[in-house]
């Protein structure tokens, strides 16, 4: 078995690769901030002495982490057509993302809620300080600060997760990878190409999450503690 | 004499246990009352109660003025009135003293950036610890913890401040350095209900002295009360204190 690589064919996809990465990129931060903002108001709804906001967050966390992302994706995408609503290819990958992290995230940023003595949430209380005060002031922070590697690695997951909505014909780097080698009949060179994209994307997350650590967390910062 | 703190037959039960059984009590504004009792007998609920961290089932509590046991009543203006200061300091780690300090006063009363820092500041003067301001809670001492949470509880002029076993969690010569800060306070004329084990403090400090017994004030006087108790539980709590 001899194989010969060739790599040229692909040179003047170059610009489809890049486009590709890009959309992935695009649709990660999107997802990232959505699904943050999502997994903390679902983690507040989990702690809540009202047992069906309780009972409804919990509902949605299990149900998205014990089914496969790619029946998720169906589910969203052709559920949502039958029904009558017609998203862009690209809003409705995105929407699955989102829904997708926001439940993982809610279980990372409870878990980090969790760690907050009640002594401090009293401290806080007798100062005079309103319940969202509290949240905001101290439970949301220093629970993002302990929980941060945690979430931060389960947004590059779902950085490389997003591959799947290929499925639905999202152009993101891997469909468009697809598309490239239906044409080329390169599959071996382009899924080189497409993997170490990736690796680079994954590179390129994590040292923007560690700048952004860097900005959010002076104590860290002053203290030398590690991440 | 018009009472700052008032308690009139406060009753208090977690589930089935009756933990607090009629507790009767005024304190006068300026007055610096030592609360003891043996472990469980009720003195940091009553505290608790004070500035509604505990709701009572029945009896009435005032203080400064607000009727703590009625439920409509606004919890941010009762708790700008009443300082707490806790066993285990609950300083805010991820925040610096300054913020620990100014967090209350910036957010409760909106007080600008400047003014509350510059209000961080004088709180630390009083508790001698100018030279820790821009620290994180975890590079100070326990007592230097504590005196901090003084500190950010005192930026809030509160009327009247609570103490719960403040000095408990801190070893013989640290505990000095915080009832020192308190002795100060006291002396400048703050109201102070302090559950203590420090009978020392209780003796020196109080105005008056209060004996807590299985939920109820069993037996309350000056500091010389513990030098002659009336009651033969606290002649047991005092002997076996000793
Ligand atoms: N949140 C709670 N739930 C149930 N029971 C409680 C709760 N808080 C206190 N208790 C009970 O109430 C009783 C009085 O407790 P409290 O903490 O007021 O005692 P204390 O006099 O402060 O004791 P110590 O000297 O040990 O601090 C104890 O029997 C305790 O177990
Ligand atoms: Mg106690």
């Amino acid at each position: 078995m001899h194989y010969r690589f060739d790599f040229a064919a692909l040179e003047e996809y170059w610009p489809d690769f890049l486009s590709g990465a890009l959309t992935t990129l695009q649709m990660t931060a999107v997802a990232t901030v959505l699904g943050l903002v999502i997994g903390i108001l679902c983690a507040i709804g989990r702690r809540s002495p009202r047992a069906w906001l309780s009972g409804l967050c919990g509902a949605y966390v299990e149900a998205v982490r014990n089914t496969p992302y790619l029946i998720q994706i169906f589910f969203i995408f052709f559920g949502l057509s039958s029904i009558g609503v017609r998203l862009p290819v690209l809003a409705a990958a995105i929407l699955t993302l989102v829904i997708n992290v926001g439940a993982y995230t809610g279980e990372i940023v409870r878990a980090g809620m969790d760690t907050i003595p009640a002594g401090q949430v009293e401290a806080a209380e007798s100062l005079g300080l309103s319940r969202a005060q509290i949240y905001w002031d101290i439970i949301l922070r220093p629970a993002l600060e302990r929980v941060y590697p945690a979430l931060t690695s389960q947004f590059v997951l779902m950085m490389l997760a997003s591959s799947i909505t290929s499925q639905i014909s999202a152009e993101e780097l891997t469909a468009v990878a697809n598309n490239i080698t239906s044409i080329t009949f390169r599959s071996f060179e382009t899924y080189i190409v497409v993997a170490f994209l990736y690796l680079a994307l994954a590179v390129l997350l994590k040292l923007a999450f560690w700048g952004l650590a860097q900005a959010l967390f002076p104590r860290r910062r002053r203290l030398g503690t590690p991440l | 004499m018009s009472a700052v703190v008032s308690l009139r037959d406060v009753h208090k039960r977690f589930g089935q246990v009756e933990v607090l059984r009629g507790v009767t009590l005024d304190i006068a504004a300026g007055e610096v009352v030592a609360v003891i009792g043996r472990s469980g007998s009720g003195k940091s609920t009553a505290l608790r109660c004070i500035n509604r961290l505990e709701v009572i089932q029945s009896g009435t509590i005032e203080v400064c003025g607000h009727a703590v046991h009625d439920p409509a009543l606004d919890l941010r203006v009762l708790r700008q009135d009443v300082g707490m200061v806790f066993q285990s300091y609950n300083l805010f780690p991820h925040l610096t003293v300054a913020e620990n300090i100014t967090l209350a006063p910036r957010r409760v009363k909106r007080t600008p950036r400047a003014e509350a820092r510059s209000l961080a500041e004088e709180a630390l003067a009083r508790v001698g610890l100018s030279d820790k301001i821009d620290a994180y809670p975890e590079q100070l001492s326990g007592g230097q913890q504590q005196r901090v949470a003084i500190a950010r509880s005192l930026a809030m002029h509160p009327k009247v401040m609570l103490f719960d076993e403040v000095t408990s969690a801190l070893d013989p010569h640290l505990t000095g350095e915080v009832l020192k800060v308190m002795e100060g306070l006291a002396r400048g004329g703050m109201t102070m209900i302090v559950v203590t084990h420090e009978m020392g403090f209780a003796r020196r400090v109080a105005d008056r002295v209060i004996f807590m017994h299985t939920g109820l004030v069993w037996e309350t006087g000056p500091g010389q009360m513990l030098a002659a108790p009336q009651t033969p539980e606290l002649k047991d709590f005092l002997a076996a204190d000793l």
